[in-house]
């Protein structure tokens, strides 16, 4: 009861209000085409009319909700999931380059926060390294990075997965480093008194320590990886890929298809973030944290 | 005292360098210098004690190395530099980690000497990157399409600074600026309120959690249809981008000051307002930061991506997909470099304000 009382009923009135204006911004920006038509024709149009035109635009500038709801059932359900036009394969397209940069990006996370944990050298000369480097918009310069790749003949997958690792090794890195320097100083005294070598203090204490944070770094990560995948089909010709679907919908003016593509992706977002809180739950309740 | 074992690997790679061929095209000044030179220090490193002057002596020696080693890439043959080259720069290079590791070993009393320690260690750290990206992609001849060497991108960005100036004030000082300035602003607005309605935070906030995570650079291309081409849509698209971050962190920050100071702001009957403006916004000041600073990177991304769907020939984002075609690299890299500058000044100047702004915070207190 009180779940619903205290989030499926403002979340719900929040998203019904959304809808709402969408459908109200739809007609308002859709009603100067048809008017327009309607002068071009010679005849006046009626409000009732208007509202049941903008509905339906073939190409509109805001497109209604159904008509979004509409095409991802088409791209998704009505066309076998192997064909170039179905929004699953693009989908997986972008999915398997966002989990394979994401993986590497993690992994490379940890390695480099476990060498800044245990070297002080690395600790004062790379950290302040790490921040700068996501002051550089990789973003803004991917897809130079998937054309210089493609010309040495460096193509697939491999580029956008680069793309992703570069943007979710960073809150990775830094979480880790903050987590595996989260034991109090009581506890390493303890694994000092125990006699524990480096290894044993960092398996036994820094690395079940560093849990929180790394999930919490992950969620992120995963995010942004997978707007490093999308951003990384943009410049491939088109090829492949939620970006791809985005690119082609801007050239020909498929607003449409534009929209399906940014509600899979966020659809998407959403599952990848959700499934790593699962997992942190699921880690969480092993080591026996109550909630 | 103990050897290192670093110094003692640098100093057989550099006696190795001196009898190995260098692959040098003749005998000149540079042909004998560079390896000396990394000698020298490996013997300073190997045999003198580690002390401030030896210690002094080893950074000069490896950087004049380095210099003489970049001065000789242009010696050589088409075959390039052979074994005895590699070696000395392979020295050369332990012997500068050599050197940051004992520079950061050390402890200064002054508290200027130590911030000068600090900050020379990162420097020495990018400054060996550069000359690692500069010998090894000039002497293995990367091709350049591939990655140009850092005096070619120098090069560059010293010919052509009024086209990087002009694309800098279309996409930074134009798009970014008013984009980052507007989202923000409305997203501190919009935390306020929703910090004052309950059942806008329950309802709101995870919403705003979701779209935080969201790739939100997907709507450039409906915002350049909607606003076109010019620094409006880039504008728009950074208002998206960054309303969001703001609020939620701002949310957050509202919650963040601690339940005996509300209370003790009731005692005092004070307003909402008072409460707010006294209590609460300073306490939220470190997300608030925190949003400020995710923003600021956010703001260049969107600028530059939004050029990428359409824009007037102008601007950093239609400059780097413009020379990308015609392989132009170097100018792409010269973007970058600028791009990567103003980032790291804006971040570090929101730095420098959080820093004045929330000075009573126990991260800045040592």
């Amino acid at each position: 009861m009180n779940f619903i009382r205290n989030s499926v009923v403002p979340v719900g009135t929040v998203l019904l209000v959304i809808l709402v204006l969408w459908y109200a911004f739809a007609v308002i920006l859709n009603a100067p085409f048809e008017r327009d038509q309607a002068a071009r024709a010679g005849t006046t149009i009626s409000t009732s009319q208007l509202i049941t035109n903008t509905m339906k635009q073939e190409r509109p500038v805001l497109p209604a909700p159904h008509q979004v709801a509409e095409e991802i059932r088409k791209t998704v359900f009505d066309i076998s999931p192997t064909s170039k036009r179905s929004l699953v394969y693009h989908g997986w397209v972008t999915l398997s380059s966002t989990l394979l940069g994401f993986a590497l990006g993690t992994l490379l996370g940890i390695l480099l926060a476990i060498a800044i944990v245990h070297s002080r050298t690395l600790d004062k000369s790379l950290m302040p390294w790490i921040i700068t480097s996501q002051t550089v918009p990789i973003l803004a310069i991917a897809p130079m990075i998937i054309v210089v790749l493609n010309a040495v003949n460096i193509t697939g997958l491999l580029p956008k997965a680069m793309i992703s690792t570069y943007l979710s090794f960073f809150p990775v890195a830094v979480g880790m480093v903050k987590g595996l320097r989260s034991p109090e100083i009581m506890h390493l005294d303890l694994m000092r008194t125990y006699n524990a070598s480096k290894a044993q203090v960092f398996w036994k204490l820094r690395w079940p320590a560093s849990m929180p944070y790394l999930f919490t770094s992950m969620k992120i990560a995963v995010a942004i990886s997978l707007v490093g995948a999308i951003v990384g089909e943009l410049p491939t010709g088109a090829v492949a890929g939620i970006g791809a679907r985005l690119l082609a919908g801007s050239y020909y003016g498929q607003t449409v298809q534009i929209w399906a593509a940014l509600i899979a992706a966020a659809l998407m977002a959403a599952v990848l973030v959700s499934l790593i809180g699962l997992i942190a739950n699921l880690v969480n309740r092993r080591m026996g944290v109550r909630t | 005292m103990r050897r290192s074992p670093l110094a003692v690997v640098a100093f057989a790679l550099a006696a190795a360098s001196l009898v190995l061929p260098t692959g040098a095209d003749g005998p000149g000044f540079l042909f004998f210098s560079a390896p000396a030179i990394v000698f020298a220090a490996a013997a300073v490193a190997l045999f003198v004690p580690p002390s401030r002057a030896s210690l002094i002596a080893l950074l000069i020696l490896v950087h004049v190395a380095a210099f003489c080693l970049i001065g000789l890439l242009g010696a050589f043959a088409t075959s390039g530099p052979a074994i005895g080259y590699w070696c000395s720069v392979i020295g050369a290079w332990l012997l500068a980690w050599l050197a940051v590791q004992r520079l950061a070993a050390l402890r200064f009393k002054s508290p200027n000497m130590q911030r000068l320690s600090n900050l020379a260690l990162p420097v020495l750290f990018g400054a060996w990157l550069l000359i690692l990206w500069e010998i090894i992609v000039r002497g293995f001849g990367v091709p350049t399409i591939l990655l140009p060497p850092p005096s070619m991108i120098a090069a560059r960005i010293a010919a052509s600074i009024p086209t990087l100036w002009a694309d800098f004030q279309q996409t930074f000082l134009k798009a970014a600026i008013a984009g980052y300035a507007i989202g923000c602003g409305s997203g501190f607005i919009a935390a306020i309120v929703v910090d004052r309605v309950p059942f806008l935070r329950k309802g709101l906030l995870p919403i705003g959690n979701l779209v935080a995570a969201l790739p939100v650079v997907g709507i450039a291309p409906i915002m350049v249809m909607w606003f076109g081409s010019y620094w409006e849509s880039k504008a728009a698209v950074v208002v998206i981008m960054t309303f969001f971050p703001m609020l939620v962190n701002t949310v957050a920050g509202l919650a963040a000051s601690g339940a005996m100071e509300r209370d003790l702001m009731r005692t005092y009957g004070s307003t909402y307002i008072q409460t707010l403006l006294k209590l609460r916004l300073p306490a939220a000041m470190p997300f608030i930061f925190n949003a400020l600073k995710i923003n600021s990177t956010l703001a260049l991304i969107g600028a530059i991506v939004a050029e990428f769907f359409g824009s007037p020939i102008v601007g950093m984002g239609f400059r780097i997909s413009m020379e990308v075609g015609r392989m132009n690299v170097d100018m792409v890299w010269a973007e970058i470099f600028v791009a990567a500058l103003a980032g790291s000044l804006s971040y570090g100047l929101i730095t420098l304000i959080e820093r004045a702004v929330t000075f009573w915070h126990p991260s800045y207190r040592t």
